[in-house]
């Protein structure tokens, strides 16, 4: 869809072209104005649908799962612990002092129905157990574990027993934690055969969850007989075929070497754009928190220290240590346009004159302007030298813009990834244009500003010192 | 000032003797009970003709094990047969096997509450070292003394000696069921039954054969001791031996002893290896 609101024409070739087309005849650059404008009708015409998709706008989602000041001390008297971490004690201190272990520290998260949250830190830092208190596999020291205005601390243990059954798909693991005595369709149907389905619909209910996760033809072999990713499609299996609204995924796809994994990865979240479940999906490795996760919680001895959104991580870190994650990651894929376009110094309108144009030119130090007209949709691009040249030219009119010597400038949508970026950058010269859904310039991305992004630690400086080099 | 000696000796002979005297009525119903089952298996075997025992024995061998071992089992078994000692061959057979049974009706599930319960495993530790490292002639006297002579004290004896290894493997397999399979189980939220029938038993199964085996073989080993509070079979037989110093017979009797543990230790080994875990290494 954004690909839609991107490219004005692509037929006429970019760069400054008309910068000096001889002569006065109505026809050629009659024909440049129109394109222009058709071209940014075009983001007008999508502004609909773009403004569903809008996720800025969305309504927040229902809480799935709450924590609440959760705390988990493993060994023995973890009461004084406690006390202690109260107290404002950390948990190296917890642990040299008392020799007991501190998991999880003081968490409290809301996890919206319909998303998927990534847990992510090194190990040790949590993540992992913070994931089994959801499901109370860790039994919490203090604090709650809320899922669907279920207090799960405070239930017994047969109504525990029906809170995972009802509200969770069990949980896939790190080394897949399939049976190796059973075969492929046995255990995906186990979690069914464990709540006492009726052997039929077990089976047809497994059927389906091998049939999703493209193993059909598999059910009767046993785990030896498949590759590792294939095991792990069978523990994947085994979850949806429960078809509970939570799903839990430790370190799921860590085991799988780096090919497998990405295949995984992004089977997963086509099936989520499916079923719409709620996922809390661990894991170490942050380009994979960032291409799973709508929101991601990164944790630090036993703490989360942020919870964003992928870009924010990314353009923000909350700290040293976010920053330390965040240092290695492959950016093109999470950053976008609207996260390193810069404001919009000056623009000209269509119905400025040459003077004026040259003007803000001289007076922002700027090499062109891109052409807006009333609505701030953006027309075109006129650059100094097409200017200078109009003026020059004693046969063109000296009120308006000549639209022969505005060239066509690319204009993207507020969500195209850096990668897209560098591809459509590659060849131009001037500004590309950032337009929102309906059409209207919000910001500038030059070719500096992607490469600051690319380079730097925080783009918010890269963005800075890319500003001074060139904008509109 | 010497020390008073600690009447040690005194203190057991007085707990057993009232043991004996107030749970008489309990011994002897257990009494009567063990040689109820010896008794009809013996009767079983014998009515069986010992070609069709051989048979059978074999073709199950085979089945499990190879018909090498198949072939073996044959061979022994006609051997002892030949040797005229099929009749304490059977009642030795019936000695073992009901020992046995007895080992794991009650071994497996302590092994299973040693597994699940880390206070138990504790409780049970020291007693199971007990059990094993007393010198097992020390079970005989009060065997007798509870049940009088023949094959039942043989039975307890042998069942007191060799259920150790048996709980401790049931013990070591289900603890060593890996980690994210019991998480697993869990958090599929299986109770504790499903647990254990659906995925810790079938996982411990090769370390629960492999104590199975070991027991089956610290059985076999205490049937010549047996032998010597009046359990009539191969025990006997090589006893016999010894007192009338017939080194010839003695050693046929021993052979056949041989020929028996060999057969059931590649017979239940089979069963151990055969659900091998195999995991897939991956490139």
């Amino acid at each position: 869809m954004e690909t839609a609101t991107r490219g004005l024409e692509t037929g006429s070739p970019p760069g400054p072209g008309p910068t000096d087309v001889p002569g006065g005849t109505a026809a050629a650059p009659g024909t440049a104005a129109p394109s222009a404008a058709s071209g940014t009708a075009a983001p007008s015409g999508t502004a609909a649908p773009s403004g569903t998709a809008a996720p800025a706008g969305a309504a927040v989602a229902p809480t799935k799962i709450a924590c609440r000041n959760l705390t988990k001390v493993f060994g023995g008297r973890p009461e004084r612990v406690l006390e202690f971490l109260e107290r404002g004690g950390t948990k190296e201190e917890a642990q040299a002092r008392f020799g007991n272990a501190v998991g999880v520290h003081g968490v409290d998260l809301d996890i919206r129905a319909g998303e998927t949250f990534v847990l992510m830190g090194l190990s040790g830092s949590g993540k992992s157990t913070l994931l089994r208190l959801l499901n109370l596999l860790h039994k919490p020291t203090a604090g709650q574990v809320i899922v669907d205005d279920i207090d799960l601390t405070s239930l017994s243990k047969r109504e525990l027993l029906r809170v995972r059954r009802e509200k969770f798909s069990g949980m896939v693991f790190q080394q897949f934690a399939i049976l190796p005595h059973r075969t492929v369709l046995d255990n995906v149907r186990f979690g069914l055969e464990v709540q006492g389905v009726p052997l039929a619909e077990q089976r047809r209910r497994a059927g389906e969850a091998i049939e999703l996760v493209g193993l059909a033809g598999w059910e009767g072999n046993v785990p030896a007989e498949l590759s590792g990713g294939m095991q792990q499609r069978v523990g994947l299996a085994r979850s949806l075929a429960v078809d509970a609204d939570v799903l839990l995924m430790d370190e799921a796809f860590s085991a799988l070497d780096p090919l497998i994994r990405r295949e995984m990865q992004d089977e997963l979240v086509e099936l989520q754009a499916r079923m719409n479940k709620t996922i809390v999906f661990v894991t170490h490795d942050l380009d994979e928190a960032l291409k799973l996760g709508d929101r991601i919680a990164i944790m630090r001895a036993g703490r989360v220290v942020q919870m964003a959104g992928a870009e924010e991580i990314i353009t923000a870190p909350a700290d040293d240590y976010v920053e330390a994650f965040v240092a290695g990651v492959d950016r093109t894929g999470v950053l976008t346009a609207r996260s390193i376009m810069q404001p919009v110094k000056a623009t000209a309108l269509l119905s400025d004159g040459p003077h004026t144009a040259l003007t803000k030119m001289r007076r922002f130090g700027l090499s062109g302007l891109l052409v807006l007209d009333r609505e701030r949709r953006v027309q075109g691009y006129v650059s100094s030298e097409a200017v200078v040249a109009q003026l020059r030219d004693a046969e063109a009119g000296q009120d308006r813009l000549d639209a022969r010597r505005i060239t066509q400038a690319l204009s993207v949508a507020l969500d195209t990834s850096l990668g897209e970026l560098i591809t459509a950058a590659s060849g131009i010269s001037e500004p590309i244009a950032v337009v929102d859904a309906a059409g209207r310039l919000r910001g500038v991305v030059v070719k500096g500003a992607i490469l600051a992004a690319l380079a730097s630690e925080s783009s918010d400086e890269g963005n800075a010192e890319g500003v001074a080099t060139d904008a509109a | 000032m010497p020390l008073e000696r600690v009447p040690l000796a005194a203190w057991i002979e007085n707990l057993v003797s009232y043991i004996q005297v107030t749970y008489a009525s309990g011994f002897d119903g257990f009494a009567d009970g063990v040689k109820f089952v010896i008794d009809g298996l013996l009767g079983l075997l014998q009515t069986v003709p010992p070609l069709a025992l051989i048979v059978v024995l074999a073709a199950l061998v085979t089945w499990k094990a190879g018909w090498r071992l198949g072939l073996f089992t044959v061979a022994g078994l006609f051997l002892i047969h030949n040797i005229e000692l099929w009749t304490p061959f059977l009642q030795t057979l019936a000695l073992v096997v009901t020992a046995q049974v007895l080992i794991i009706v009650v071994g497996v599930p302590l092994g299973i509450l040693a597994a699940s319960s880390d206070l138990a495993d504790r409780i049970m530790r020291p007693i199971l070292d007990f059990m094993q490292t007393m010198p097992a002639f020390v079970y005989l006297i009060p065997a007798v003394m509870f049940f009088g002579i023949g094959l039942v004290p043989g039975v307890v004896a042998t069942f007191i000696f060799s259920i150790p290894p048996l709980v401790r493997l049931v013990n070591l397999g289900i603890r060593q069921v890996p980690v994210d399979l019991v998480e697993a189980a869990d958090a599929f939220g299986t109770t504790r039954l499903q647990k254990l029938v659906k995925v810790q038993v079938p996982l411990a199964l090769p370390t629960m054969m492999a104590g199975i085996n070991q027991s089956i073989m610290l059985n076999l080993s205490m049937v010549v001791i047996a032998g010597m509070i009046g359990a009539r079979g191969l025990g006997a037989e090589v006893l016999r031996g010894i007192q009338r110093i017939q080194v010839g017979q003695g050693f046929e009797a021993g052979l056949a002893v041989v020929i028996l543990a060999i057969v059931l230790d590649r017979l239940t080994a089979s069963f151990a290896g055969g659900r091998k875990a195999a995991k897939k290494e991956q490139a």
